[in-house]
């Protein structure tokens, strides 16, 4: 393996590979489509309201893919229940199975019961066969749909929500604690990194529901809500300027201390993570989307045009992000901790940590979704024949 | 009277008998109280001459698998006032010792390199299940029966200590070869040093020769700024060590 420098003998191999790449970039998705969705439940945020279920089957269809690169990647995957066992309570990894439980169990999976279970009840009597079978059992035998029963649904579903943002943030802002919180590297070592990955999630989320909402538009060949996508791309701007500003925050802060590892880092910026980093994260992945989606809040730009700078910049960002946990994770990993030296990640093909599986775990989550979409459709209104009954929440504010 | 079949019937057991009388009798410690001991590890960079007699010492000792290392010797030279780029090897982590310096001017020197059984360890601190723990002696070991192979310890080490066993799949570093401390043995490092380098040093028994050592010379631990409490003293370390 190419050394450049001294390394420490036993820092050569890398440790964690590109699925530890996958993992922050998958749960960061989840966490950013629920925050997307709660927009609408919470903050009443009425034009996102056609991604608002869509949002929802996203976070799920992500979240069971979660676990599946860490558990690729242990030495001793058969082992990995101990976590849930005897968890070692100072340990960051050991809280992630109690927040992947808690967010999966207590916010996803409830909310999504209690918002779909009026439609359930409807399918499970209108359906025949193994359908019927299905939903009778995602009933849960509950078949009361009467307007009570209903609007407990809602306002426990709202409650949900309104835990579930936290959890989000405590899903995704725990990620970047087991990074930010390793003493040992200064590449990651940052207690802004918790805030960062929280606001890099929300970014991701955004732009990943957006682009699936304008793909299924299309695929159904239903005419995309501008008012929906418009206003998405305007939140995906707030959130991405308060990352950039972040990130940015973090890099300025590095370049004027200049601590004993930066001109480690800062020869790794200019060398090996060049592309990934200048190019893809800062440029491709962030500066020009914000320029493009600001440019739209400023100037009259034709539906046409909006729709497809939309779709472009959701691809960048996406290509951006991924590029931002692959400089976190492998870029902490090419530099020596004596600052001495550089290694490089050769990237397999076909292995268990390779090129395949990653791809693979980047594709299961679609098929997911498109599994859920199938059985759940998010379609609301007009698209699918059901009409969701206002919120309580929403009630009120009418009132 | 002993027939031939039931010859043949005792010869496995004898096999077995015969093979436990030539093992000798097995080392125990029925003195050894571990809460008696808290255990480091002195080094003297003058006097270490990078044989790597301790590096070949520790893989025999321990099955350290090739390419992997519980301890190394890094070879250092320091050219002049430039302390912040030294000139750093060590090929093969030492283990063949090291072919003729080609730097001229400036000081050369070596430095042994392993776990520095840290009081508030950072790889202990991160494991999610415990499977790497500091036992009640000062000693951090690894439970490989136990260790989930998510190598997050192996990331926290500042040193460079760990890493996975490419055949166990769990993390490994130095135990301070805790299976010979504890019956009252020195470490395979300090056995095999032809020149006292390496000291094992037990920090709570007064009459350690380690007291008095570090009252009267001038001694450093590896990266003091991270505050994990490093139990390996170096006598005369140069700033430029990482």
């Amino acid at each position: 393996m190419p050394v450049d420098g001294f390394m420490y003998p036993n820092e050569i191999e890398l440790q964690w590979s590109v699925l530890i790449v996958v993992y922050p970039f998958i749960t960061g998705l989840v966490a950013g489509a629920f925050i997307l969705a709660s927009l609408e439940r919470i903050f009443h945020v009425a034009a996102v309201k056609p991604t608002y279920r869509l949002a929802l089957l996203t976070a799920l269809a992500f979240l069971l893919v979660a676990p599946l690169p860490l558990q690729l990647h242990l030495g001793h995957p058969e082992r990995s229940l101990e976590m849930y066992l005897t968890p070692h309570k100072t340990s960051a990894m050991a809280m992630f199975g109690f927040v992947y439980l808690w967010y999966l169990m207590a916010v996803i999976l409830l909310e999504i019961w209690l918002d779909y279970r009026h439609e359930i009840v409807l399918f499970s009597q209108s359906t025949t066969g193994w359908k019927r079978l299905l939903y009778r059992a995602l009933s849960l035998g509950s078949s009361n749909i009467s307007e009570g029963s209903l609007r407990v649904d809602d306002r426990v579903g709202w409650v949900v929500t309104l835990i579930g943002i936290p959890s989000a943030f405590l899903l995704h802002g725990y990620v970047g604690f087991i990074f930010g919180s390793v003493k040992a590297n200064p590449w990651w070592s940052s207690p802004l990194m918790p805030v960062v990955f929280i606001f890099s999630a929300m970014v991701s989320g955004i732009s990943i529901v957006l682009l699936i909402y304008m793909a299924a538009m299309k695929l159904r060949r239903q005419s995309i809500d501008m008012r929906c996508v418009d206003t998405i791309a305007q939140y995906l701007l707030y959130t991405f300027i308060i990352d950039f500003a972040l990130e940015m925050l973090d890099l300025i802060h590095r370049i004027y201390e200049a601590d004993e590892s930066f001109r480690s880092l800062d020869f790794m910026l200019h060398t090996q993570l060049f592309f990934s980093q200048v190019v893809l994260q800062i440029v491709l992945g962030t500066v020009i989307p914000i320029l493009t989606i600001g440019f739209i809040q400023i100037f009259d730009v034709p539906e046409k045009l909006r729709r497809m700078a939309y779709a472009v910049c959701g691809c960048l960002t996406i290509v951006g992000i991924f590029a931002m946990r692959w400089n976190v994770v492998i870029g902490g990993q090419l530099f020596s901790k004596s600052f001495l030296g550089y290694t490089t990640y050769k990237l397999d093909l076909i292995s268990r940590e390779g090129e395949l599986v990653a791809a693979a775990l980047l594709i299961l989550p679609f098929i997911i979704l498109a599994v859920l979409v199938k059985i759940l459709p998010p379609w609301t209104e007009s698209q699918a024949g059901f009409v969701r009954e206002p919120s309580v929440c929403e009630l009120g504010k009418e009132a | 009277m002993i027939t031939r079949r039931k010859l043949l019937m005792l010869l496995p057991a004898a096999a077995m008998a015969w093979e436990y009388v030539a093992a000798g009798t097995p080392e125990i410690s029925p003195n050894y109280s571990r809460p008696e001991h808290w255990w480091g590890m002195l080094v003297d960079i003058d006097k270490c001459i990078g044989c790597g007699n301790c590096v070949r010492a520790c893989a025999a000792e321990n099955s350290v698998p090739d390419g992997y290392f519980r301890t190394w010797v890094e070879r250092y030279h320091v050219a002049g006032w430039q302390q912040e780029t030294p000139q750093v090897d060590s090929p093969n982590g030492g283990k063949n010792g090291f072919p003729p310096s080609k730097a001229v001017g400036g000081k050369n020197f070596f430095v042994p390199k392993m776990c520095n059984h840290c009081e508030d360890s950072p790889c202990t601190q991160v494991c999610p299940v415990g499977a790497t723990f500091r036992s009640i002696d000062g000693v951090v070991l690894v439970d490989e029966k136990y260790c989930l192979g998510c190598r997050y310890c192996i990331q926290a080490c500042p040193y460079g200590c760990r890493f996975l066993h490419p055949a166990k799949h769990t993390a490994e570093k130095c135990s301070l070869c805790y299976h010979r401390i504890t019956k009252g043995l020195t470490t395979a490092c300090c056995e095999s040093c032809p020149t006292g380098a390496r000291q094992l040093a037990d920090l709570k028994n007064p009459k350690d020769p380690i007291h008095e050592y570090l009252k009267t010379h001038s001694v450093q631990v590896l990266k003091p700024h991270l505050a994990t409490g490093a139990k390996v003293y170096y006598h005369d370390l140069d700033g430029s060590v990482r």
